[in-house]
């Protein structure tokens, strides 16, 4: 052995500890943190404490007195807080142990939070609590809002706070809430067009904003400088930070009441009950494994194929969700989604739908393991861009979804319904520009609340319900809207029809809008949302999936003249608008749902639908009146009730005629019949080793998860590549302008070659 | 309990170890495979269900599926056209199996279960179903 390679005796090694952590580069996000979704252990003093009887009364009012400090702070935050974000709903506060576990959130708000607001409180006590220049005190909080630090996607940001109890920290609090502006690339704080994580804006790994109670005015003066909304990020930072003392000051004061010991072993029985609860319901499903395979067709600026499997295997009270074989992540691409959010997509699946009434902590996931391919867009690298961060998210919470029906149909214990789906899609419009207030803003409309939800096993879904991660938000006054932003809505909540999953009990449906900005010199609508070629939402049990949806615009007039001028040309119909084009002049197009930042002159008209949920069971057992009820509603046309229903109704009256509608649904079944193959004769005929010529997809093939497709680019073009995923080179795809500049040029040499005149 | 309900549409016979049709009661495959093996199979063109809303002569986004990028894979019950399950596939991607259990599981956690099990459907209202109408087809197949 050579000196260089001789072990240290002990006193040397820690010298050599002591120096590589002071001299340590860079603290990026620590995989040992980021990578653990589950809670700690339990501490010395825990350990000791809940040795000794408990009382059980004492612990519920702990439970108590701390939830309700948690949904005061979630209403103080949204009465009072400035982003729309706040306003609707899309924010959380929370409790944790002193270690960094979560054990409650507010009632209302995102649930999802849930999982990822651990992550960076751990590294604050890895990281801060020991390092000289940073340090924990009383009245020290932190702010952060960088996914890859534990987070849902970067514009969020949170405002984390010690409890401290005679001289030691005893809790931590947080709140959290969507600002929406963040510096990035596109106001809105959701950049579909980011091509590099320094596309994201702000990347606020956990640091101290408040220094034992006193703002850090430097910092937050560097922070108003970095986002187009310095108000808005001071205003909104305030909110935060006293939503946040009110909680600390409720905990502290039921310390007070029971004492540091009961206080204590609270937390920890609230984060083993849950996890004990949790096992006991995953081993009342049928032990197995249930699969689901997903597409999304969008990196938000292109059109291509994504699979996202799902296989979760249950085994007593274990349970393994797989997700490997999933897409590669993209490296100039804005919707992989961080390993923590992917995960809280899943658990948001869990918490809301699945086991509601399960108190909010992490625990909940202690019985789960999740296995990936690192580098997949489900468990991208650090250097990925983060733009959006929630198409990964969205997709494992519909596999979890689509799945946990099939798992536990057979269950005679639920705890929550038998459900399709629901929409899983942020169908709204991100903004930015100059206000009527001559104040410039970037942010997104609450519509994305809108979603419709997912049909039952005994009832249609509802229609623009909510969104699938916050059951208790709100879409939003119109009118006060417009007080503070310069665009109108046009056609606003009104059902798209037909925009339907049919089934026996169809999805709830989403509606239709149309934006046009007005007075203001500057103005941009955006938006960030997949499934224009392939439905992103599945059915149920034989029920069907949402049908896709276009992004619209009719551009080049003024829509706000021609109403003034010809108003009889304007209708109040998506559908009408796009077929019949009553406003001479105009440009009409559609689109997929992913758009940057596109600036809108005034008049010029932007339009989409909120998406349906899925439907539930087979279209021919629905029943008739059901279907009549939906056509006079508007929901549905006569030809959907003809085609897809069977129904033989009276088009004036809607009286169904029984018999002949029995008779066409019988007739349908025998003619399923006659043209449904047998299932080996299918597959002989259907099965493909590739995906399709002409395709771009990624992702696995099939059962084989272990190999991923994918389309590189290179120097020379596209290259289509089958490796295993640790093998697969960076994926990043060129700019689609670049590509339609490519072809317009080979236009024009074609011509050239053929002598036609050219501009050129 | 002799018949597990799995679906809105199957259910495992435990003595014999099958899938069945909820509906007909056909005999579908065998419980430790693909219940899909046993039903008819159908290759739908995606713009027959999600028809175009606005025209397709003049638009590229319709509301429609792509049906080069997207099928819908209609799975029926052979015995009375019930369809079971629906995928949305790209074309030429093998369908998903999706549902295999652990037999030998599942025969241990219903063990002792009667065959009159009600089953809810959802917490939020009380639906509920009795398994013994199936225990009670028993013998007509």
């Amino acid at each position: 052995m050579t000196q260089a390679q001789m072990p240290y005796s002990a006193e040397e090694q820690i010298k050599v500890d002591e120096f590589l952590a002071g001299a340590t580069l860079f603290l990026g996000p620590d995989p040992e943190i980021m990578r653990n979704h589950k809670s700690a252990p339990r501490t010395p003093l825990e350990e000791e404490l809940l040795s000794q009887p408990i009382d059980s009364d004492a612990l519920d009012k702990v439970r108590k007195r701390i939830v309700a400090g948690l949904d005061e702070a979630y209403e103080m935050m949204e009465q009072t807080g400035a982003a729309p974000g706040a306003k609707w709903g899309d924010l959380t506060s929370a409790v944790y142990s002193a270690g960094g576990d979560l054990v409650h959130i507010s009632s209302g708000g995102v649930l999802a939070f849930a999982s990822v607001l651990h992550y960076p409180v751990r590294f604050i006590n890895k990281y801060w609590a020991s390092e000289p220049s940073v340090g924990i005190h009383d009245g020290d909080a932190f702010i952060h809002n960088d996914a890859r630090y534990g987070n849902i996607h970067c514009t969020d940001q949170s405002i984390i706070m010690p409890v401290f109890h005679e001289g030691e920290i005893i809790a931590w609090v947080a709140t959290v809430v969507h600002e929406g502006e963040n510096g990035a690339k596109e106001p809105g704080g959701m950049p579909s067009s980011s091509e590099s994580a320094f596309d994201d804006g702000l990347r606020m790994p956990p640091f101290k904003i408040f220094e034992r109670g006193v703002l850090r005015r430097d910092l937050l003066t560097f922070l108003q400088n970095s986002v187009r909304e310095p108000k808005l990020q001071y205003q909104d930072l305030k909110v935060k930070y006293y939503a946040a003392l009110r909680i600390k000051e409720r905990v502290l004061a039921v310390i007070d009441e029971v004492g540091r010991d009961t206080f204590v072993v609270s937390l920890r029985k609230s984060l083993e009950d849950v996890e004990a609860e949790a096992r006991r319901r995953v081993s009342l499903v049928p032990d197995g494994t249930y699969r689901v395979n997903l597409w999304s067709d969008s990196t938000l600026r292109e059109n291509l194929l994504l699979k996202y499997p799902c296989a979760i295997t249950i085994k007593g009270e274990e349970m393994t969700i797989d997700w490997r074989g999933a897409a590669p992540q993209f490296l100039n691409r804005a919707f992989n989604s961080t390993l923590g959010t992917s995960k809280c997509g899943m658990n948001q699946g869990i918490l809301a739908f699945l086991w509601p009434d399960l108190p909010r902590g992490i625990s909940v996931m202690n019985s789960i393991e999740i296995l990936t391919d690192p580098g997949s867009c489900l468990d991208p690298t650090d250097d990925a861009p983060l733009g959006q961060s929630l198409q990964g998210a969205f997709k494992a919470f519909a596999m979890t979804q689509a799945l946990w029906s099939k798992l536990t149909f057979s269950c005679e214990e639920k705890f929550g319904a038998i459900i399709a789906p629901w929409f899983n899609q942020i169908n709204t419009f991100l903004f930015g520009g100059i206000t009527q207030h001559q104040e410039f803003v970037g942010n997104v409309c609450a519509d994305l609340n809108g979603m419709g939800g997912g049909a039952r096993a005994y009832s249609d879904g509802e229609h623009s319900m909510a969104p699938f991660f916050a059951a208790m938000a709100d879409i939003g006054e119109q009118e006060i809207i417009e007080e503070d932003v310069p665009f109108m809505q046009l056609i606003s909540k009104k059902i798209k029809r037909d925009n339907q999953a049919f089934g026996k009990y169809r999805g709830g449906m989403g509606y239709e809008m149309a934006l046009a900005a007005k007075g203001t010199p500057f103005w941009g609508f955006a938006t960030v949302s997949s499934g224009s070629k392939f439905p992103p939402t599945p059915g149920l049990f034989g029920g069907y999936g949402c049908p896709t949806l276009p992004l619209a615009k009719i551009k080049g007039v003024n829509v706000f003249d021609e109403m003034k001028n010809t108003p009889e040309n304007w209708q109040f119909d998506f559908e009408t608008l796009l077929n019949e084009q009553p406003i001479p002049g105009a440009r009409y197009s559609t689109h997929h749902m992913g758009m940057a930042l596109e600036l809108a002159n005034e008049g010029d008209i932007f339009m989409m639908c909120q998406g349906s949920g899925g439907g539930y069971g087979d279209v021919l057992e629905r029943d008739p009146a059901e279907v009549m009820a939906d056509i006079e509603a508007g929901y549905i046309s006569g030809e959907t009730a003809r085609e897809i229903y069977f129904c033989v109704f009276d088009p004036e009256t809607l009286a169904v005629n029984e018999t002949a509608t029995t008779q066409a649904r019988d007739a349908e079944r025998r003619a399923r019949l006659e043209r449904g193959r047998p299932y080996p004769d299918f597959i002989q005929d259907w099965v493909t080793e590739a995906p399709p010529e002409g395709i771009p997809y990624y992702g696995s093939w099939g059962d084989d998860n272990s190999m991923i497709h994918a389309v590189a680019w290179g120097a020379a073009g596209p290259i289509k590549l089958v490796a295993p995923m640790a093998q697969m080179p960076p994926i990043m795809l060129p700019d689609p302008k670049d590509l339609a500049i490519l072809g317009l040029q080979a236009e024009i040499a074609a011509l050239r070659a053929t002598g036609a005149p050219s501009d050129a | 309990m002799r018949y597990v309900p799995m679906t809105e549409y199957l259910q495992i016979d435990l003595n014999d170890e099958r899938w069945q049709c909820r509906r007909c009661h056909h005999d579908i495959a065998s419980a430790r495979e693909n219940y899909k093996t046993g039903l008819l199979v159908y290759d739908r063109d995606p713009r027959e269900i999600h028809r175009p809303l606005i025209d397709p002569e003049k638009y590229e986004f319709t509301f429609s599926p792509d049906p080069l990028w997207c099928r819908i894979v209609e799975f029926y019950c052979p015995g009375c056209g019930t369809m079971i399950e629906v995928e949305y596939l790209p074309p030429g991607h093998p369908p998903t199996y999706d549902m295999e259990i652990d037999i030998d599981a599942l025969r241990a956690q219903k063990a002792g279960h009667g065959d009159d099990v009600v089953i809810p459907l959802g917490r939020d209202i009380p639906v509920n179903f009795s398994t013994k109408s199936s225990s009670q087809w028993e013998g007509g197949k």
